[in-house]
């Protein structure tokens, strides 16, 4: 039966597309599409319903963002999402420092659902829906 | 055309420094020896994404200005501010961040490092504890055990396995490149013959592999050096190793602890700790136990999930036992090119490695309070400078939120996510290909960076622009104590 949300641990972290997109330039385009993305579990894209390189919506207390579901080639990892450090991912992380002065980057619940009518944003547009700028 | 050997590649804590470049016309065309990331960099820095000029947001839009104009604004903005945050500081060189220590002083602000959202709580864990640690090339002739916990050396520190640990060739230790490409091929010839046999019995399924414990290593019984590597999920560097271990996500802890019992011949009553059988973490245990000299190397996995600096913490304490029985060290994969180094300049000239409030008119430091994340989440801070980082693009939305409440300088070579957010912004050189300086690698050996072409007409380098927004700070504040002074 397909699931209309998912419930998720949401990790993130650097991937080498990423780190080869960040020194080409924030704003270029493999940055984008490093960065714009999420590892899922190939069983739990199932479970939605969400065929890989379409979209989804994540969502945590602290936002949502909408992301390109990519399938995790090496193994599975049933309840986790993996998305790359980056403006996307930062959409969403948890920003409780617990007195250390360290963000949650990893480790926090989230919410999956299917948003294949949805718009990946660009990091301008990104950056202007959140900060205006 | 001419070739520059011998390059420190400014880019992670691996500071690999046998890059070699050729450079044609005042640009670097060809890069050899370096990683993806490397290779990226050093054709990648002349790119479209270059800011040119000084710019300032003027009616909601960044536009060019005269340096001149830019500096001034600047320090109008830190001069005038209360509690500024000044923020970055780990891609650029040490004597920049030694200007930075005096900037913010003088504006009696906070100064903050990546290690913030990096390794700030191994910093925490370290201060609790102390750390064994050594030199990589310690570690490259003589260690026998790696292990990369919460790491994937492959993504992030992409040379690390082939410089440093597992597939260097050491003056005691070899390589185990070739054992790893054996194993390759035998994985490909096991494909083929289950292929074979599938088509043969027309069966649709897989063989399982044989294998008593799931995720049994099958090869760790080894000679030579053994990789282990321990995340939440199976990495590049995961395949490569002889001992992967999947630990359930923010339970390392409990895993960590688990092994802490097991090498002190301790018994544990249960079957699993943190998703893995007690079993299999006996046999790590004295794969750790019956080594030469073992090694960790640890990364975000550790710092960022539930129990932050206790996992470092608790991670030292394991070295600390190990130790009771071999020889083992411990170290941060350090992120930044020169993260370790704003650690070391700040340290060595505040007392303190990160998170240093000078608005008391001498350091201050206290984690959690000082750190800048926090004054961003408690919308304390009235402006900010960033240097060498990124933090629009890498911290959470609602500390960004509160940074653009208030003005903001930026100086980065790249009109990255935080330049696009900024008010007045700088553009600078590229430390280590446009300007000269010294970076620490990630196990704190010092290492000069190399000028190997020239830097855009205008463009000055981030000592120079700190040094010029710090001098006309002082003019400011000079003219306001003699003003208070005459009235």
């Amino acid at each position: 039966m397909v699931e209309q949300k998912l419930k998720v641990t949401l990790l993130t972290g650097r991937t080498i597309e990423q780190g080869v997109g960040k020194e080409k330039g924030k704003a270029s385009k493999e940055y984008f599409d490093a960065c714009s993305m999420c590892y899922m579990d190939a069983d739990d894209m199932k479970k939605l319903g969400v065929k890989n390189n379409t979209n989804i919506l994540v969502s945590t207390p602290d936002g949502s963002v909408v992301l390109k579901a990519v399938k995790y080639p090496r193994s599975a990892t049933p309840g986790l999402i993996y998305v790359p450090y980056g403006p996307w991912a930062n959409a969403v992380c948890s920003d409780k420092t617990t007195s250390i002065g360290m963000p949650s980057f990893k480790g926090t619940p989230a919410e999956v659902e299917p948003a294949p009518n949805k718009q990946v944003l660009t990091i301008e547009e990104l950056l202007k829906s959140e900060f205006g700028r | 055309m001419s070739i520059v050997k011998s390059v420190t590649c400014p880019i992670c804590g691996c500071l690999c420094d046998d890059i070699e470049l050729t450079v044609e016309n005042n640009e670097v065309v060809k890069v050899k020896n370096g990683c993806a990331i490397c290779e990226s960099k050093f054709i990648g820095y002349r790119g479209e994404h270059r800011i040119k000029t000084p710019l300032m947001r003027k009616n909601g839009k960044l536009v060019p200005v005269s340096m001149n104009e830019a500096v001034h604004a600047a320090a109008e903005v830190l001069a005038n501010s209360t509690y500024p945050i000044l923020y970055g500081w780990s891609s650029t060189s040490s004597e920049a961040q030694r200007v930075g220590v005096e900037l913010t002083e003088e504006v009696g602000g906070i100064m903050d490092n990546t290690a913030v959202v990096c390794h700030g709580p191994s910093i925490l864990g370290v201060q609790e504890v102390g750390i064994p640690t050594c030199t990589l090339g310690q570690i490259r002739h003589r260690a026998d055990l790696i292990i990369y916990w919460g790491c994937d050396p492959w993504s992030a520190h992409p040379r690390h396995l082939e410089r440093y640990t597992s597939f260097t060739e050491g003056r005691f230790e070899k390589s185990e490149w070739k054992a790893y490409m054996q194993k390759l091929k035998a994985q490909a010839g096991q494909k083929k013959m289950q292929s074979a046999m599938r088509i043969e019995s027309g069966r649709t399924q897989l063989r399982p592999q044989t294998c008593s414990i799931p995720g049994m290593p099958q090869t760790m019984s080894k000679d030579g050096r053994k990789l282990i590597v321990i995340d939440v999920r199976k990495t590049m560097s995961a395949e490569m190793a002889d001992y992967y271990i999947q630990v359930e996500p923010n339970k390392d802890y409990e895993l960590m602890q688990a092994l802490r019992v097991l090498v002190r011949d301790g018994e544990l009553d249960v079957d699993k700790v943190a998703g893995v059988p007690v079993e299999y973490l006996k046999q790590v245990a004295d794969a750790l136990v019956n080594c030469e000299f073992g090694v960790i190397f640890f990364g975000m996995g550790l710092t960022q999930t539930a129990g932050k600096f206790r996992n470092v913490e608790v991670a030292i304490s394991l070295v600390r036992d190990l130790n009771m029985r071999t020889k083992f060290s411990i170290m941060p994969m350090r992120g930044h090119f020169n993260v370790t180094g704003a650690n070391v300049v700040s340290a060595w000239q505040t007392g303190y490695p990160y998170g240093v409030d000078f608005s008391l008119g001498y350091p201050r430091y206290n984690p959690g309070e000082t750190t800048c994340m926090d004054v961003l989440l408690r919308e304390e801070n009235d402006a900010s400078l960033v240097i060498a980082a990124d933090p629009g693009a890498n911290f959470p939305k609602k500390a960004i939120e509160n940074m653009v409440k208030h003005p903001l300088i930026v100086i980065d070579p790249h009109m990255n996510a935080t330049s696009m957010l900024g008010d007045i912004v700088f553009p600078s050189a590229f430390v280590g290909i446009e300007v000269e300086g010294t970076a620490y690698r990630m196990d704190h050996v010092p290492l000069p960076l190399k000028k190997v072409v020239e830097p855009p007409k205008g463009i000055l380098s981030d000592e120079e622009i700190l040094t010029k927004i710090l001098a006309q700070v002082k003019l400011i504040k000079s003219k306001k104590t003699a003003k208070k002074a005459e009235a």
